[in-house]
């Protein structure tokens, strides 16, 4: 139990890439929390894909212990929050567990989009802010012309912030003062019922569940009987532990304080991030506000390449589900690529994080269909039914009109690119609504369809702007559009899981788009093969693979035999991974590739 | 006797080869097993081929060789005196047919040319000639060391001191345009005796070619549609100077097709000897396949020590010989035979997968044989992979 007053708890908002792993590695070794010979890179990102990526996906949390220059010991929690849009609310309910965030910013390259909306969220959750400027010891570093970038684009005073190199170490023992000095110390009631928030949940192969919570009011003791109060649910605490980052068990948490419990929970599924735990017994009145259950925005079908692995691909989401309770899936059948499982994610991000993870660790080779969101149909009855799969596209007779979700796009250019991202975003069918300048750099913020964005934005984004671009968005609600369903026929076949939903005025051009890329990924065959887009009967486009003239080998002779028929016996192996549309094969990668839009 | 009670291999005869291994130089479109060395002990070498062709003779007593080919490498660097001592000791051990075939690859140079007379006195029956082309600029590119002039002569030494000579050209070369190979074949069909090989250009990996054209370079290639327009225009060339393919590559006079190659496409059985050889056996009704070290000396080591230049015998069951069989085959324009591949493989083609390329003007059926048309033969990988059973 400690002081309310000796309590500091903070996150760090940073952009990928401007220190904050970094940063935090040297908070917990100047803090002597891990001994120097246990010290890895990025201590708290977990997961390969977290690492490899620079990425935050798991909120993960350390407690710190620093003795501060007024001599006194400090507790200090470090929430680590994930770092993307896709996890917007994740990282609403972290920010609402601690009471103040660094804000690190690389000193040569300044604030980013993604910045931005991190530190939006930390100012809604009431944060005391410290602004770090990182790098400051590379040559290209200007911290005077950041300062005020961080000034003019946040209207946050930067006037007194702490100028580090995580890398190196320096100032990083003044980032540990800061914290103590100018972060507010949490409040709470240690004689009021229990208000404990639910931070976040993982699964942990020897204990199973383990929840991170911040209690609020009132004292967890392990053995408590506690109920979840979103969920109704009861549990038994068996352990409570201070996470150093090693997990060290710990008797009670009171108010200000955060930790770990496991209660016997078998899935992360039954846990709800921002749900409120309280006491069986002597519960408090009122959940925590802002409690919203994961919405899933993207869907796509994930198939097995080799139709063989559907059942461990089902092991294999089954598990990963256990793990990750904001995505989605169902059983889907294609009459392309068989039996399979449509999946709901967060967003982009999410949704390439599960696939990368399904391939790697599960080692599936996956076929990931066109990602389409969330349609509203409102039937000529009145009813409004959701459309997750363009496959499930109804009889328009019945169908009044249609909704689509659009976005509220953040983005900061260079000004050398803003023309490009201008156009991008009205060719995307988006709506200006500003446009400001911060230093040398624009402030773009368009309402968008969300369905322009899912399918290649982000890529088109870097590539107009080669890399110089940052982009954060928000769903904004439904709108009514002019949107079709597109077919595209291989052979005169339709292809279920190239069919897509598009505005009427975009189809010519993604139907043109998508025909000729086909063209370039399916290998000739014998036979001519007729490439075409249509809008229910009619073709918009059309595109032919002429046959194939030559493939033969020019010597074969004795010596030759035994090679050639081993490759050819390969090949014909390697066919049975294509997938058969009447008389054509066409390759997996055609269905990876023909979904991206690069020109 | 029928056809069905004979074993399978006597449909296609039995032949023996030999590998020379060794080049002046090595050209750098050339994936074969050949290697350039400063100097040959050709006594050793001399005495490695005959233990093997005695220990491959005891195993194959009394059968009738109807060919000889000595490949490389180039042969043509051998001494006369040891495709001589060669020869005798082959006679010496098989029964041969009254004419036989008895081919050596040469390179057309004078070096070599000063030997054709040496090498018709050892036996040698046909030469086999590796002109590649007609023109300096495209033998220079293709990193031949002799001159289309030096090459024509060479040929003229050839061809009078043989009956039946051959000669190779590759074609499908940067930037050669459907207008040139023209003119180069028109003049070629004018030289030809009774044989000619025409190879459209293969890069393969593990040659110089190969790694060039994986860096960027060797642009001016052919794309496919070129490519098969050149096959095409060959085609119709050969065709109307009286010496149309009978296989995907080679062209012949009526009865002039090379004996010892249809050996190998109609799946009959061959002895391969030298270093890197392959060879397919029946013995006692099973079918082997056999090969040896590809390393020159390592096999020389090898012969002299054990008395036995092999590496372990593979079994080839019955199906692996249908594909076998079904693969070479379909090269010569004579196709395959039915019922043969019927035997071998327990199973008939699949009827439909017959039926689809016949629909698509790839083959054409009668009731014995099944054989590729001349658009077939241009994609006759995608056409066997159709026809091969799918794997299990």
């Amino acid at each position: 139990m400690t002081e309310l007053s000796h309590i500091r708890n903070f996150s760090i908002v940073a952009h990928i890439d401007h220190g904050k792993s970094t940063l935090a590695d040297r908070l917990i070794q100047v803090t002597g929390t891990v001994a120097a010979r246990d010290m890895k890179a990025q201590l708290l990102d977990t997961m390969d894909i977290e690492r490899e990526r620079g990425i935050t996906i798991k909120a993960n949390t350390v407690r710190l212990e620093y003795r501060a220059q007024d001599g006194e010991l400090y507790i200090l929690n470090l929430i680590d929050t994930p770092g993307h849009v896709d996890f917007g609310y994740e990282v609403s309910r972290s920010m609402r567990a601690v009471e103040g965030s660094l804000l690190v910013v690389d000193a040569s390259q300044g604030v980013e989009a993604q910045t931005l909306a991190n530190v939006y969220q930390a100012l809604d959750a009431g944060h005391e802010i410290v602004p770090v400027l990182n790098k400051i010891d590379l040559p290209a570093a200007e911290p005077d012309r950041i300062r005020q970038q961080i000034e003019d684009v946040i209207g946050l005073d930067a006037s007194d912030a702490v100028m580090i190199s995580a890398k190196s170490g320096l100032g990083v023992p003044d980032v540990l003062e800061a914290i103590v000095t100018r972060l507010p110390a949490p409040s709470g009631d240690r004689n009021a019922p229990l208000k404990a928030m639910l931070v976040d949940s993982w699964y942990d192969t020897y204990l199973g569940v383990v929840v991170m919570v911040r209690v609020i009011d009132g004292v967890l003791k392990k053995g408590d009987r506690v109920r979840m109060m979103q969920t109704g649910a009861l549990y038994g605490v068996e352990k409570l532990a201070v996470l150093k980052p090693a997990m060290v068990d710990i008797a009670e948490l009171g108010p200000g304080e955060i930790g770990v419990l496991t209660a016997s929970i078998k899935q992360v599924r039954d846990t709800r991030v921002g749900d409120t735990i309280t006491h069986e017994r002597k519960p408090c009145t009122t959940p925590l506000a802002g409690f919203k259950p994961a919405q899933q925005v993207v869907f796509c079908g994930l198939f097995p390449v080799d139709s063989a692995e559907f059942e461990p691909l089902r092991d294999a989401i089954e598990r990963l589900a256990l793990n990750d309770a904001s995505f989605s899936y169902e059983m889907e059948t294609s009459a392309a690529l068989g039996f399979g499982f449509r999946c709901g994610f967060l967003g982009l991000l999410h949704l390439e994080v599960i696939r990368d993870r399904l391939e790697r660790e599960y080692d599936i080779d996956l076929i990931t269909t066109a990602p389409s969101v969330v349609y509203h149909l409102h039937m000529k009855d009145g009813e409004m039914r959701e459309l997750h799969n363009p496959a499930d596209m109804t009889d328009l007779t019945y169908v009044d009109h249609i909704e689509e979700p659009r976005i509220k796009a953040t983005i900061l250019v260079p000004d050398e690119y803003l023309g490009d991202v201008l156009k991008l975003c009205q060719d995307r069918r988006g709506v200006q609504l500003d446009l400001s300048y911060a230093g040398s750099r624009a402030m773009v913020v368009y309402d968008l369809p969300l369905n322009e964005v899912v399918f290649d934005f982000y890529d088109r984004l870097k590539s107009v702007t080669k890399g110089y671009a940052s982009f954060d968005y928000a769903m904004i609600g439904y709108q009514e559009d002019f949107l079709v369903k597109m077919q595209i026929l291989v052979n005169d076949e339709p292809v279920d899981a190239l069919s897509m939903m598009v505005h009427r005025d975009r189809a010519d051009m993604r139907g043109r788009a998508m025909c000729e890329k086909l063209k370039d990924l399916i290998p000739r065959h014998m036979f001519k093969i007729p490439i075409q887009a249509a809008i229910g009967g009619r073709v918009i486009a059309r595109e032919t693979i002429a046959a194939m003239r030559k493939d033969v080998t020019a010597k074969c002779y004795g010596g030759d035999v035994t090679r050639k028929k081993k490759l050819l016996e390969k090949q014909k192996a390697g066919k049975k991974k294509m997938r058969q549309f009447g008389k054509v094969e066409i390759p997996q990668q055609a269905f990876i590739n023909a979904l991206k839009m690069d020109n | 006797m029928t056809k069905a009670a004979l074993p399978d291999w006597q449909n296609g005869g039995f032949g023996l080869y030999i590998h020379w291994p060794f080049c002046a130089a090595k050209c750098p479109y050339c994936d074969f097993n050949s290697h350039v060395v400063a100097t040959i002990d050709q006594p050793a070498w001399q005495a490695a081929y005959l233990s093997e062709i005695d220990r491959i003779g005891a195993e194959t007593q009394g059968r009738v060789l109807q060919s000889v080919f000595f490949g490389g490498g180039t042969p043509s660097l051998m001494q006369p005196d040891l495709i001589a001592a060669v020869i005798e000791r082959i006679r010496a051990t098989w029964p041969m047919v009254n004419d036989p075939e008895i081919t050596l690859e040469a390179n057309p140079t004078s070096v070599e040319a000063g030997r054709f007379r040496g090498f018709q006195q050892a036996g040698v029956t046909r030469i086999s000639m590796g002109l590649q082309a007609l023109n300096d600029t495209d033998l220079r590119k293709l990193g031949r060391m002799h001159s289309a002039a030096e090459g024509r002569a060479a040929f003229d030494i050839a061809r009078a001191t043989f009956e039946r000579v051959s000669f190779d050209l590759i074609y499908a070369r940067q930037d050669q345009s459907l207008k040139d190979w023209r003119a180069e074949l028109s003049h070629a069909l004018t030289m030809a005796v009774d044989h000619l090989s025409l190879y459209q250009l293969t890069i393969e990996d593990g040659t110089a070619f190969g790694a060039r054209h994986a860096a960027g370079g060797l642009k001016g290639l052919p794309d496919d549609d070129l490519s098969a327009d050149l096959y095409a225009l060959t085609q119709d060339l050969t065709g109307a100077a009286g010496m149309p393919a009978y296989e995907i590559s080679n062209h012949a006079r009526a009865g002039a097709q090379s004996r010892h190659n249809l050996v190998y496409w109609r799946a009959g059985d061959y002895a391969g000897i030298g270093p890197g050889a392959h060879g397919r056996l029946t013995l006692d009704g099973q079918r082997w396949a056999t090969e040896t070290p590809r390393a020159p000396f390592e096999w020389l080591k090898q012969v002299s020590i054990s008395g036995d230049g092999e590496i372990a015998r593979q079994l080839v069951p019955q199906a692996e010989q249908a594909a076998e069989y079904l693969m070479m085959s379909l090269r010569l324009s004579e196709g395959l035979d039915l019922a043969r591949y019927h035997a071998l493989s327990g199973v008939a083609l699949d009827p439909r997968a017959c039926a689809r390329l016949a629909e698509m003007g790839m083959v054409t059926q009668s009731a014995e044989r099944l054989m590729a048309t001349q658009n077939g033969r241009m994609v006759l990988n995608s056409v066997v992979r159709d026809l091969l059973p799918d794997p299990t």
